[in-house]
């Protein structure tokens, strides 16, 4: 199981052909308290840099962008429960969405760990 | 806001302590300001509700008007030609709010007014101070003296427990009431105190010595009751108060009737009334007292989690492809825990209860226009 990042502050949890998608621990403390995110209908057609959820803080609304073109399989139907999950466990329970992985080539253009840090540094 | 941006950006004399306590600073009308400290926007909303937040207000415009004659009085009746509030009725010890009008019945500015027995005391929106200050030179300079206080502070300590926290500084002020104003001596330091805000919640607002600010804050936060309070958490505050936002939810094109602020214009200036008319765009104003205005400032709640921002198209129906209104403000309550808006819609489509739609994401979302406050005022009156 191998996790990348991208500069817009997402991660994905690349399992075969599955990735799981969330935004960083980064991401969450900068947008602060979140209270609504509105995720992708399942099955649909994503595109690489699509918007494809929105997180709300009180203040503010920012979209989550698609890392890599996909399909999607699953949404975390928790989030729309329980928004405030994005701020204590980003990189776990607070997943977003699923994407069955259209082009694993595009996984080459996404940050490890190391590289990612030293972004957010 | 950003028209107005200059850079380098100025800084309030509470600067240093900001930074001090972690605060996420933005610009702001011209200021470097708080946005939040550590705690962040929802729980500085929550602890303000419940207990008492301390405001850095400072960027806000703060200006002595004196009549030549030294009565206060004709100071009054001289700020009553470019307001429509009965001024001139304003107690010794008094405050109230108060709108510049501009000749189409528009809102220049939304400002508090006090009576502090010789003089008059405004305090008036940051991003319009300059104007407001040259448009009161302008038209009352015969009869006035205008001394812009640039050399003063202002906070804002708001919250239930606002009272027992002044109170340990200058315990005369436990037996203020709502909108009650004047001189007060805290700590040893000559301030003007008033009790009001832009929270919902009981508090006051102090104007202190620019050289006395950090001091003052310093031991109003030693109190474990106080929290500072950024900028994001007083607009959601204000939101749930259903208090307007000048520049948003108010503006030039906007009348008092539009903006259902008709409370705040007092009987006297009205048709009829002893001291009728004589304010900018009287003839449309007060024409629209008589036969109502076409569109009206509503409280709106959508029905989802979603929140619905500043900016979006209000619809009657999903389907329909005119607009009939938008959104002004928009975000979501900690306290109701829900999303809640305000906006402009046709005065028939403005009862409590009327279904209307937002365009948001390519979606409709259903909100109910409601009663406002969202959440009950705590006002001490």
């Amino acid at each position: 199981m191998t996790t990348l990042y991208t500069s817009d502050h997402e991660w994905l949890r690349i399992e075969g052909d599955v990735a799981t998608i969330g935004i960083t621990d980064y991401a969450q403390s900068q947008l602060g308290d979140v209270v609504f995110v509105e995720l992708p209908k399942v099955g649909r057609s994503l595109k690489k840099a699509e918007a494809a959820a929105v997180v709300e803080s009180v203040k503010a609304a920012s979209d989550v962008y698609a890392p890599i073109t996909g399909e999607v399989i699953e949404v975390n139907e928790a989030l729309a429960a329980e928004p405030a999950l994005v701020n204590s466990d980003a990189g776990g329970k607070a997943w977003f969405f699923k994407l069955k992985i259209a082009d694993k080539g595009e996984l080459g253009g996404l940050m490890d760990e190391a590289a990612y840090a030293a972004h957010t540094a | 806001m950003s028209a107005r941006e200059t850079f380098p950006l100025k800084q309030t004399p509470l600067h240093a302590l900001h930074l001090a306590r972690g605060a996420k600073m933005v610009p702001f009308a011209g200021y470097d300001m708080p946005v939040q400290y550590t705690a962040g926007v929802l729980k500085e909303h929550l602890h303000t509700r419940k207990e008492a937040g301390l405001f850095d207000v400072s960027h806000m415009g703060q200006l002595v008007l004196k009549a030549k004659s030294g009565k206060v009085g004709d100071a009054a009746l001289a700020l009553e030609k470019l307001v429509p509030q009965d001024i001139v009725g304003i107690a010794p010890g008094r405050q109230r709010y108060a709108q510049f009008t501009n000749d189409d019945g528009g809102l220049l500015d939304d400002l508090m007014v006090a009576n502090f027995g010789d003089h008059l005391f405004l305090v008036v929106n940051a991003a319009c101070k300059a104007e407001d200050e040259a448009h009161l030179r302008a038209h009352l300079s015969d009869a006035c003296e205008i001394v812009s206080l640039a050399d003063r502070a202002l906070i804002a300590l708001q919250g239930p427990k606002a009272e027992s926290a002044l109170a340990k500084l200058c315990p005369d002020v436990s037996s203020m009431k709502f909108m009650d104003a004047g001189p007060r001596r805290l700590n040893d330091i000559d301030c003007f105190v008033s009790r009001s805000g832009y929270t919902g919640e009981d508090g006051f607002e102090i104007s202190v010595p620019a050289d006395k600010a950090e001091a003052l804050v310093t031991a109003l936060l030693d109190n474990p009751d106080v929290l500072p309070i950024g900028l994001g958490a007083r607009d959601s505050l204000r939101l749930e108060a259903g208090l307007c936002l000048y520049g948003h939810d108010i503006d030039t094109t906007t009348t008092p009737v539009e903006g259902a602020l008709e409370w705040s214009v007092q009987k006297v200036r009205r048709s009829g009334g002893v001291r009728a008319g004589g304010f900018p765009g009287a003839d449309k104003i007060l024409a629209q007292f008589a036969d109502g205005a076409a569109r009206r400032r509503v409280g709106l709640k959508p029905d989802g989690r979603a929140p619905v921002r500043e900016g979006a198209a209000l619809f009657a129906d999903p389907t329909s492809t005119e607009p009939i209104g938008k959104v002004t403000s928009g975000g979501f309550g900690p306290s109701l825990n829900a999303p809640v808006a305000m906006g402009y819609l046709p005065t028939a489509l403005s009862a409590v209860g009327t279904t209307v739609f937002a365009e948001v994401r390519g979606q409709r979302l259903p909100l109910k226009v409601a009663a406002t406050p969202f959440v009950p005022n705590t006002y001490k009156r």
